[in-house]
């Protein structure tokens, strides 16, 4: 199985820390991930911007680099669901097919791909999770509070089973946070604002470490965290997964080498 | 003036901001559980979807029958291409009765076409009797919701203004008196009513009726005391037959409100004895929309509200805001096809997170409309020109990796070694305002991969 690292840009410029984990935690649970050093956005800000035809050399571009992979990995759901639902308006050939079907969302890979439905290990900590809009909504990686008053998903079951790890329960448990990519600078009042309530609703619950699947939210929410310079840390799933697995109680045993979900 | 300022001046009001916010998602949530309560409720949704698929591709036969079945019962029917005519026709029909004076259920029809200030131009008195449209009329305002008009005002403004038109006393804030005070205002109006104007919630192809559905019995009231009827509606609304209306009757009440059904869900067939009824039917750009593959689907929608009541940007920037008829994520896709250079900021007054798609009772897939005007908009050139710059910009990086990489660099080690006043200043970074940017490493995660890779 060879599986591709897609490390959104703005992880790999700010949030190294965050590649470090999903490859490390990829590596633990027996898939040595490669990283084209070629590659450098999904597309996106300019194309939610309504700059689609500007995005077109970087669609064409992340295919190129991805083509050869049978599985594409990001720590991002946001991006994950801009190359499987928006790459349509670039010829749909063979390879950009290919490459729209095989991106994964990280815990979507996990999960649905690996087959792991429990992460051993150890993290003693109340963990707030912001599920991402374009994971839950977009990739359905979670219920929606729409739909259904079971708050499940994909993320929170992994999270649920780590050693020492609770769950806060949120007022709100899958309101946008706000970030909307360019959104946050058009529109800087009303983002600041979501923000600011979603992190209120953290703090109101007791969230200790802030997490999601998507450093995009994430970033948007540590800004505020920050600013307000309140007893909360953020980190991106990966991270929490990755450290918990350090000294691992069991080992991984739902991973069956080779038993991998056919497409 | 655009969304963006429009929305900063909303949220600088930071306590109103939350109790907007939270009565708009208490409403919400009443709807959630009134929904979580139906277990068919997403197969409803996707049977409505279907029905106003299948009326909208066949408007032109429905319509037609619409016509012949209301004519056959004694009502008479008007066809408007736009704004303008609808409210000409109107007025004729207002002075052909002999009247100065009419009475108005909810319609957000008249509203997206100006009625009531052309009419006041042309000496008719109008009264809204919806009690938030009345408020708002009051104050000389638009409504800031589709169903909830007045839902932008506390208890104590409508006691303001109960108190200046009304006569209320002076810091009267109490619901119920207010209330009091405007059903006996509105009580004497429509005593002397000589037309009602109600809006359309269903028109009904095989019968030719109208369903209102009001939870203050006011178009009842009006349409019963008065002379003469004029129902004024888009032609999106029609339902084929008659079988067809729980469906959406279900539907509507649920997502608007929570409530199981409207209060009152009134069906207008036939004038009464010596009386007349009158439906105009209005285009108004709606045939346009129809012509656009990718955005009919909006003339699906039922006007329900509910779009807004999930909206996290609706609740924290206020109808106002949207400067449009229909506010809101709805709103945002049905104003551009009206005037897309004025409306140009609003398929951007999202994060397109996809909520308003998810409750919308007929399946109208908003957030991917409001992605493909932001793209139309783009190519009109209606981007302003720094944005538009500034994606060609990021293009051209994000297509070459070379150039990329040192971009990054350049940027991280910005963010580092500048002064923080700098890089935050409010001025030239509106991220800062309330945040800030990400620590920046040393390293990049292309940095520590390769030398990884030099290790092994």
């Amino acid at each position: 199985m060879k599986v591709g690292l897609f490390i959104p840009c703005y992880i790999d410029q700010f949030y190294p820390q965050v590649g470090i984990a999903t490859y490390q935690l990829l590596e633990k649970l027996g898939v040595k991930a490669d990283f084209p050093r070629q590659q450098t956005c999904c597309g996106q800000p300019m194309a939610n911007t309504g700059c689609e035809q500007d995005a077109k050399p970087v669609y064409r571009h992340f295919v190129d680099t991805f083509r050869g992979y049978d599985y594409v990995v990001a720590p991002s759901g946001s991006c994950v669901y801009h190359v499987r639902k928006h790459y349509d308006v670039v010829e749909q050939t063979a390879q950009v097919q290919h490459v729209r079907q095989a991106t994964y969302d990280l815990f979507d890979f996990i999960t649905s791909v690996l087959g792991v439905t429990e992460l051993p290990g150890r993290f003693p900590h109340q963990v707030g999770l912001h599920l991402s809009c374009h994971g839950q909504r977009g990739l359905h990686q979670a219920n929606e509070s729409e739909m259904t008053p079971v708050r499940e998903g994909q993320l929170s079951r992994l999270l649920r089973t780590v050693d020492g790890l609770t769950l806060t329960e949120l007022n709100r448990n899958d309101e946008c946070c706000g970030f909307g990519g360019t959104f946050c600078i058009t529109e800087e009042a009303v983002s600041a604002r979501m923000g600011q309530d979603r992190v209120q609703d953290h703090v109101l619950n007791g969230t200790e470490v802030l997490t999601g699947g998507d450093m995009s939210c994430l970033m948007h929410l540590e800004g505020i965290v920050r600013r307000r310079q309140l007893p909360m840390r953020v980190m991106h799933a990966a991270e929490i997964f990755n450290a918990a697995l350090q000294q691992p109680s069991k080992p991984v045993s739902t991973f069956v080498p080779g038993a991998v979900a056919a497409l | 003036m655009s969304h963006p300022l429009r929305a900063a001046a909303f949220t600088s009001d930071a306590e109103r901001t939350t109790w907007h916010d939270e009565t708009l998602w208490f409403v919400r949530q009443k709807r959630d559980k009134a929904v979580y309560g139906i277990p068919e409720f997403q197969q409803l949704r996707q049977l409505a979807s279907d029905i106003k698929e299948h009326t909208l591709s066949r408007l032109d036969e429905y319509l037609e029958q619409f016509e012949q079945n209301a004519r056959a019962n004694g009502v008479q029917v008007h066809w408007a291409a736009d704004a303008e005519e609808h409210n000409r026709i109107v007025l004729d029909l207002i002075r052909k009765a002999g009247a100065t004076s009419l009475v108005k259920s909810k319609s957000m029809l008249t509203e997206e076409c100006h009625l009531n200030p052309y009419l006041v131009n042309n000496g008719i008195a109008v009264v809204d009797t919806d009690l938030g449209e009345r408020i708002v009329q009051l104050r000389e305002e638009a409504p800031s919701h589709l169903v909830l008009p007045a839902i932008h005002l506390k208890k104590e403004d409508v006691g303001e203004t109960f108190h200046q038109h009304l006569g209320t006393p002076k810091g009267e804030k109490d619901p119920q008196a207010l209330t009091e005070a405007a059903r006996l205002h509105l009580r004497e109006k429509f005593l002397i009513g000589e037309v009602a104007i109600t809006g359309v919630n269903f028109a009904v192809a095989e019968t030719g009726a109208v369903v209102v559905c009001t939870n203050e019995g006011n178009a009842d009231l009006g349409v019963n005391l008065a002379r003469v009827h004029i129902a004024c509606m888009g032609l999106e609304k029609l339902i084929p037959r008659t079988a067809d209306l729980g469906v959406f009757t279900r539907l509507l009440a649920r997502s608007a409100t929570g409530q199981p059904v409207t209060t009152y869900t009134s069906h207008f067939a036939r004038p009464a004895a010596g009386r007349e009824m009158h439906i105009v039917i209005v285009d108004n750009g709606r045939t346009r929309q129809l012509g656009r593959p990718d955005f009919r689907a909006s003339l699906k929608c039922i006007r329900c509200g509910a779009c807004m009541n999930t909206c996290p940007v609706y609740r924290r920037s206020g109808g106002h805001s949207y400067d449009f008829t229909v506010p809101g994520p709805i709103g945002a896709i049905l104003s551009p096809n009206i005037d897309m250079r004025q409306h140009s900021s609003l398929p951007f007054a999202s994060t397109l997170c996809g909520s308003c798609t998810d409750v919308c009772p007929v399946k109208i897939d908003i957030h991917a409309q409001l992605y493909k005007w932001r793209q139309i908009i783009a190519q009109e050139g209606e981007l302003p020109a720094a944005k538009k710059l500034g994606m060609k910009l990021l293009s051209s990086v994000l297509a070459r990796p070379g150039i990329y990489r040192l971009g990054g660099k350049i940027a991280r080690e910005g963010l580092r070694f500048l002064p923080h006043g700098l890089t935050h200043a409010q001025a030239l970074n509106p991220w800062a305002k309330a945040r800030e940017l990400p620590e920046a490493p040393k390293q990049s995660f292309r940095d520590w991969y390769a030398q990884q890779a030099v290790k092994q």
